[in-house]
């Protein structure tokens, strides 16, 4: 791990990042700096990430929310009439306040109420393989123990590509 | 002795400053150096052609979304590859671990020879 001071102010640079992207995907009029908005806001989920010692959560946050997710959103933009008019708003503004608060009063209370000390210090030594290695330790779990549920997880992605292609296939 | 998570991100942090770096001073020097002669006539889209209309935005053909959607299913492989090479050419480890990618990769690759003779992949 670094040590504190350093993580903390790198932690604080990162969530500034992701958070004020965030908000500005939702206040930038044009849809495609928004998604481009998107983008930053991933990638400083997963510098997080890779703080927390979770590398390869970090490595997926990159490969599939910053490279793929953000490529469809923006296929899908191109893909949009009238993108001109830009980022419209609409009458449900009561019932997202309603939404949004309730989600942020939930979260805020199990933030609060969780016990965030609940790793004693004699860890198992699976988890601590994890918290040194994480990249080596799924591979190793994922290719020798549960080598069906990878192999299964290619079939799932072939039947993914399939089914892709029948829906757009003819038009 | 530096812990081993500082070494291996300090080299992350430098690939990105580097990166950064170099987009800075490409874009430094491009502003610096380029003679700077502006009028009307280069500011169009094409110096000798059609002049552009208003709209600069078109819809694009929906079949390239089959393009994003098949990048996408790579890009899921892409993070399976990940711990594989990590570990597939360390000591202890068996031989079939290579094999069990090779299976892995070869079933996706039937996907995009479904694609081909399907001719999803040909542009009409």
């Amino acid at each position: 791990m670094l040590d504190n001071t350093f993580s903390e102010i790198v932690f604080w640079i990162l969530a500034t990042l992701s958070i004020s992207s965030a908000i500005l995907v939702i206040y930038l009029k044009s849809v495609f700096r928004s998604a481009l908005m998107l983008l930053l806001s991933f990638v400083g989920v997963a510098g997080i990430f890779a703080m927390i010692n979770a590398e390869f959560l970090a490595i997926v946050q990159v490969l599939i929310y910053g490279g793929g997710i953000t490529v469809l959103i923006i296929f899908a933009i191109m893909m949009t009439q009238n993108v001109n008019q830009g980022n419209q708003g609409n009458h449900l503004q009561i019932i997202a306040l309603f939404s949004t608060a309730s989600i942020l009063s939930i979260l805020t209370y199990s933030i609060i109420q969780a016990q965030w000390d609940i790793l004693p210090n004699d860890l198992p030594d699976p988890i601590v393989n994890v918290f040194i290695n994480s990249p080596t330790y799924i591979g190793k779990l994922l290719l020798n123990e549960f080598v069906l549920a990878f192999e299964i997880a290619g079939i799932v992605l072939l039947a993914a590509i399939v089914g892709a292609l029948s829906l757009v296939r003819d038009d | 002795m530096p812990d081993a998570y500082v070494v291996n991100w300090t080299a992350v942090a430098l690939a990105f400053l580097v990166g950064l770096g170099a987009m800075a001073i490409m874009l430094l020097a491009s502003i610096l150096i380029s003679p700077r002669r502006p009028s009307e006539k280069k500011g169009i889209a094409y110096e000798s052609g059609i002049l552009p209309t208003k709209l600069n935005w078109t819809q694009f053909n929906v079949r390239y979304y089959i393009f994003g959607i098949l990048f996408l299913i790579f890009d899921v492989e892409a993070v399976f590859l990940f711990p594989w090479a990590v570990i597939f050419a360390d000591s202890g480890i068996p031989a079939y671990v290579f094999y069990e990618m090779i299976i892995f990769i070869a079933v996706l690759l039937l996907g995009v020879l479904y694609a081909w003779r399907k001719g999803v992949l040909n542009w009409r």
